[in-house]
C-alpha cells in the first residue's frame, strides 16, 4: 500500500511542518555550517571579496537553476540548458558585435533565444509527446552545434563595446553606497529568484505548474490545458537560460562557443540540493538558490584549503546523495 | 466452531500506535483452518492495519499472536510469509511484462547447469501443474499484462498457494471483477477452503460476505467489535455494528419525469472495439445509470464523451447545439465534469491542499493577469466543505489525508465550483465506506434535484436502482438495453441485458 495510506489509518493526521519547508531549514541549515566550517578552517574565506566572489560565481548557475526548477516542477527535466545559454550567448554576439544592433536590442535578442528553444523543447515534449529527457537531449546537442556553425567556433569577443562588460560585473550597487562593490550579476540572480519565487507560488503559472507535476492526468481531467501550459512553463525555463547566456557572456565579455557543456548537470544538482523533487510535485525557489548557494560554497572553501579541483568534484558527488538521501529518509519517516 | 480446535490464527490483545494515534485498541481475531473469514468495518476502522500486523508489516505495540497453537513473533514481511501467511493486495503485485510461470517462481526460479541457467521448461511445467490443481486454464507461458484483471488475480493466488500458505488475506478480491469473474474467484476460493486453507476476506460488499463466509468479524474505529456467524445475523446488524447509524434510502419518486429538456445527446459514438455505435440522450435534472459488466465499455464511453481519450466517429449535442470534444479542456468549457473511478490517479492532486484541488478546474476565474486571488480560493473552498460537509480539519490540508468519502466529496466541490451542469461519476461509491456511501447518494439525488444532469457509472447494481431515473445496460461496447427505474426493475433484469452479446 501507498505510504499516504499509513497515515490515513491511523487518524487522518497531517505532519504539523510541511515536508518542503524541512527540508529547506535542513539545507539552509547545512549552508550555515559549511559557512561556519570554511570560516574556522581558513581565516581567508568569510572575506567581503571572497563572499563577493562566490556570488558571482554562483550566478549563472544559480540563474540556469533557477529556470531548471520550473521543468524538474512539473516532474520533467531540461538537458539543453547548458548549451542553449551558450547559443543565447553567441546570438547575442552576433547581434550586437556582427548585426551592430543597439545594446539593449541584442540582449532581448539573447533572452528570446533561449526562450525560443525552450518552447521548442516544450512543443516536442507537449504536443509530440517526446520523452522531456530526449527531447532536451536533442535540443542540447542542436542548441551546442548550432553554437559552434554561427560562430565559426571561434569566440565573439566584445570588445568595442565597454558597456556590454559592465553587464554583470559593473556594480550598480557600489555608485548609490560606495565601497558596497557586489557585482550586477549578483543582483540579477537575486531579482530573478525573486521574480521565480512570485511566479511559482502567486501566479497562475507557478499553479499549473505544481499540479501538472503533482499529478499531470488528473489536472488534465480537470479541463487544464496540460498541453499549453507545459509549453509555456519550457518557454519560461528558456527565458531564465538566456538571460543566463547574456550573465555569461558579459561576465567573459565573449561569446565562448564550445563552453557550456555540463552546466545543466550543474543546473540539476543545485535545484535537486535545493529540495526540489525530480518525480515532480514539489519543490521552492528558495530552495534552488540555498542549493546553487551550497555549491559554489563547497568550490571555493575546498579551493581555499587547497583541494585539489578533481577531489572538488568527487566531493560535490557525494553532497548531492548525501542530501538526496536526506531528503528520502526523512519522507520514510513522515511516512512510518 | 468448536472451542477445542486449534486455530489457525490468533490474535489478541493487539494495540498499535502511531505517532500519538490509537490506531488498534485491544483488537482480536481468529481463523480456523478450512474457514472462510470475513473481516469488515468502515475505511479506517483499522481492518487493514491489523492485516499488516499479521502479515509482519507492523510490530503491534502490545498482544499475543498464535499460528497453530505457538506463540510467534513476526518481525518483518518474510517471517510471516514463512510461516505460511499470505496476501493478496488490492492493486496486484504482478510485473505485467512477465509471463505467468516467470511471475509465480519470481526469486525462486528453477535452475539448471550449475545454476547458471534459468531452467523455464521446469519452471512452465510446475506452474502448469499448479494451474491444473486449482481447475485453472491459463497458459503458463502467457504474458501477465494480456490476461484480465481476474486472471491476474488467480495468478496471484496460485503464486500464494505454491509458497505454501496456509492462510490467505484478500482485500476487496472482487472491487475490479465482473459478476461471472467473481463466480470464477468464489470456486477457487471453495476449493481453497477444501484444502484447509484459512481465508480471511475483506470486503465492503455483503451479499458476497453472506455468500463465501463462514463468519464475519466487524470493527469499528481501531476497536474489535464482534465475531458474528452468518446466517445468525441480518445484514442490517452488521452494517449498524459497523457505522453505528442508519443508512440514507433514496425516494426516487420526486423525479421531473421524461419531459425535462435534452441536454446532452450522443449519436453514433464509435471507438474502435470499446463503443459501437452508442446513442444516448440525458436531461435537465437526471441520473442516467450505466449498467454493465467491467469491459463492457461504461468508462470508455464517460471518457469519450469528456474527451479524455480519442474517438472514431458520432456527434455529440450539448443542450442542442453539435460541439466537437477533442479534450477535457473543451468538455470543461462546456459545463461536462468527470469523476474517475480512480480518485488516486485520475481524480486528485493528492500532494496538493483541499482548496487547491477545489479550485484547480477553475483557476481562470481565481486568475487577474495571471495573479492568483487566493483570498477568493479560499472562500469558495470553505463553502465547498461547509455544504458539502467535507470532513477536514482544514482547506489547507493535503487532501491526500482525507477519507475517500472525503475526496469524492471535493471532487463534487471541483465541478461545481467550475459550474459544470453535466456530471459523469463513474464508480462514486468505489473504496468508500458505507456511512459515506449514503452522503454521497444522498449528495446525489440533491445534485439531480437541483437541475444538474448526472451519468452515473456503477457496478453495484443496488447502487444503480437506488439512485438511477432511467437505467442504460451496456454489453461489449453496445447499449442493449435501456430501462426506466419505476420500480419494475430488478436486478435480474439488468443483468438479462448486460449478459446479451450480439455478434
Amino acid at each position: 500500500m501507498k505510504d499516504t495510506a499509513l497515515v490515513t489509518q491511523g487518524g487522518k493526521r497531517a505532519p504539523v511542518i510541511p515536508p518542503g519547508l524541512l527540508q529547506q531549514v535542513l539545507a539552509f541549515g547545512s549552508l550555515i555550517v559549511l559557512v561556519l566550517v570554511f570560516s574556522l578552517a581558513s581565516g581567508n574565506f568569510f572575506q567581503f571579496s571572497n563572499i563577493v566572489g562566490i556570488l558571482l560565481s554562483t550566478a549563472v548557475i544559480g540563474v540556469l537553476a533557477l529556470g531548471s526548477t520550473f521543468v524538474i516542477i512539473t516532474g520533467g527535466i531540461d538537458l539543453s540548458v547548458g548549451t542553449v545559454m551558450t547559443l543565447s550567448a553567441v546570438m547575442t554576439g552576433v547581434f550586437i558585435t556582427f548585426w551592430g544592433l543597439p545594446v539593449p536590442l541584442g540582449l532581448l535578442g539573447g533572452i528570446l533565444t533561449g526562450a525560443l528553444c525552450g518552447m521548442v523543447s516544450g512543443v516536442a515534449i507537449a504536443k509530440m509527446k517526446i520523452p522531456p529527457f530526449i527531447a532536451t537531449l536533442a535540443m542540447m546537442m542542436i542548441a551546442k552545434g548550432l553554437a559552434l556553425v554561427i560562430s565559426g567556433t571561434k569566440p565573439i569577443y566584445f570588445t568595442d563595446h565597454p558597456a556590454f562588460g559592465e553587464i554583470a560585473l559593473g556594480s550598480l550597487l557600489a555608485s548609490l553606497i560606495p565601497g558596497f562593490a557586489i557585482p550586477n550579476a549578483v543582483l540579477v540572480f537575486f531579482a530573478v529568484a525573486i521574480i521565480g519565487a512570485i511566479v511559482l507560488s502567486r501566479t497562475i503559472i507557478g499553479r499549473y505548474n505544481l499540479a501538472i507535476g503533482s499529478n499531470e492526468e488528473a489536472t488534465r481531467l480537470s479541463g487544464v490545458n496540460v498541453t499549453f501550459w507545459k509549453i509555456v512553463i519550457y518557454t519560461m525555463t528558456g527565458l531564465f537560460t538566456g538571460l543566463a547566456g547574456i550573465l555569461m557572456a558579459s561576465r567573459l565579455n565573449s561569446a565562448q562557443p564550445a563552453l557550456g557543456m555540463g552546466y545543466e548537470l550543474e543546473a540539476i544538482a543545485a535545484v535537486v540540493i535545493g529540495g526540489t523533487s525530480l518525480s515532480g510535485g514539489k519543490g521552492t525557489i528558495v530552495g534552488t538558490v540555498i542549493g546553487a548557494l551550497i555549491m559554489s560554497v563547497l568550490t571555493n572553501g575546498l579551493r581555499i584549503l587547497s583541494v585539489p579541483q578533481e577531489w572538488q568534484t568527487v566531493v560535490v558527488g557525494f553532497v548531492i546523495v548525501l542530501a538526496v538521501y536526506a531528503d528520502i529518509l526523512r519522507r520514510r519517516k513522515h511516512a512510518a | 466452531m468448536d472451542e477445542a480446535e486449534e486455530a489457525l490464527v490468533r490474535m489478541e490483545g493487539i494495540e498499535k500506535h502511531f505517532a500519538g494515534v490509537h490506531a488498534l485498541k485491544d483488537c482480536r481475531f481468529e481463523l480456523l483452518a478450512g474457514e472462510v473469514h470475513g473481516l469488515v468495518g468502515e475505511n479506517g476502522a483499522g481492518k487493514s492495519t491489523l492485516m499488516k500486523v499479521l502479515t509482519g508489516v507492523y510490530r503491534p505495540n502490545a498482544g499475543i499472536i498464535r499460528i497453530d497453537g505457538r506463540d510467534v513473533q513476526l518481525s518483518d514481511p518474510k517471517a510471516a510469509q514463512a510461516l505460511g501467511i499470505g496476501m493478496i493486495h488490492q492493486e496486484l503485485n504482478l510485473a505485467p511484462d512477465l509471463t505467468v510461470a516467470q511471475n509465480i517462481f519470481i526469486g525462486r526460479e528453477p535452475r539448471r547447469g550449475f545454476g547458471l541457467f534459468l531452467d523455464d521448461k521446469t519452471m512452465n511445467e510446475r506452474t502448469r501443474e499448479l494451474l491444473a490443481g486449482m481447475n485453472l486454464d491459463i497458459d503458463p507461458r502467457s504474458q501477465v499484462a494480456g490476461l484480465t484483471v481476474a486472471k491476474q488475480q488467480m495468478v496471484e493466488i496460485v503464486k500464494a498457494i505454491s509458497l505454501d500458505s496456509k492462510v490467505l488475506i484478500m482485500d476487496e478480491p472482487t472491487a475490479a471483477l465482473s459478476d461471472a469473474e467473481i463466480e470464477e474467484l468464489f470456486v477457487v476460493i471453495e476449493r481453497l477452503r477444501g484444502q484447509g486453507v484459512g481465508i480471511v476476506y475483506i470486503s465492503h460488499r455483503m451479499a458476497e460476505l453472506q455468500r463465501i463466509c463462514d463468519r464475519i468479524t466487524v470493527m469499528r474505529d481501531g476497536q474489535y467489535m464482534d465475531t458474528v456467524k452468518i446466517g445468525e445475523v441480518t445484514v442490517d446488524r452488521i452494517i449498524a455494528m459497523m457505522v453505528g447509524r442508519e443508512l440514507y434510502q433514496a425516494d426516487k419518486s420526486a423525479h421531473a419525469g421524461a419531459h425535462a429538456d435534452i441536454v446532452l445527446e450522443v449519436k453514433g459514438l464509435r471507438r474502435g472495439r470499446a463503443l459501437r455505435n452508442i446513442d444516448l440522450q440525458l436531461r435537465r435534472g437526471e441520473i442516467l445509470g450505466i449498467a454493465g459488466l467491467v469491459g463492457a465499455g461504461r468508462t470508455e464511453l464517460a471518457r469519450a464523451i469528456f474527451g479524455a481519450d480519442p474517438i472514431d466517429g458520432g456527434e455529440l449535442y450539448i443542450r442542442g447545439r453539435r460541439i466537437a470534444i477533442r479534450s477535457p479542456h473543451q468538455a470543461v468549457l462546456h459545463g461536462v465534469g468527470y469523476l474517475s473511478e480512480d480518485r488516486k490517479q485520475y481524480g486528485c492532486l493528492l500532494d496538493m491542499d483541499v482548496k487547491t484541488n477545489v479550485a484547480i478546474a477553475s483557476m481562470p476565474r481565481y486568475a487577474q493577469a495571471g495573479w492568483m486571488k487566493d483570498a477568493e480560493i479560499e472562500r469558495r473552498a470553505s463553502l465547498v466543505v461547509d455544504q458539502l460537509r467535507v470532513k477536514t480539519p482544514s482547506i489547507h490540508q493535503p487532501i491526500k489525508f482525507l477519507s475517500g468519502g472525503n475526496q469524492q466529496k471535493a471532487i463534487i466541490g471541483k465541478w461545481l465550483t467550475r459550474d459544470c451542469d453535466i456530471l459523469i461519476f463513474d464508480e462514486p461509491t468505489r473504496g468508500i465506506d458505507i456511512g459515506a456511501k449514503g452522503e454521497i447518494y444522498k449528495l446525489l439525488d440533491q445534485l439531480a434535484a437541483e437541475g444538474k444532469s448526472i451519468i452515473m457509472i456503477s457496478s453495484e447494481l443496488p447502487e444503480i436502482l437506488r439512485l438511477s431515473h432511467r437505467i442504460l445496460v451496456m454489453c461489449e461496447g453496445r447499449i442493449t438495453g435501456e430501462l426506466t427505474n419505476d420500480g419494475s426493475v430488478t436486478q435480474e433484469s439488468i443483468m438479462h441485458y448486460a449478459t446479451r452479446r450480439i455478434g
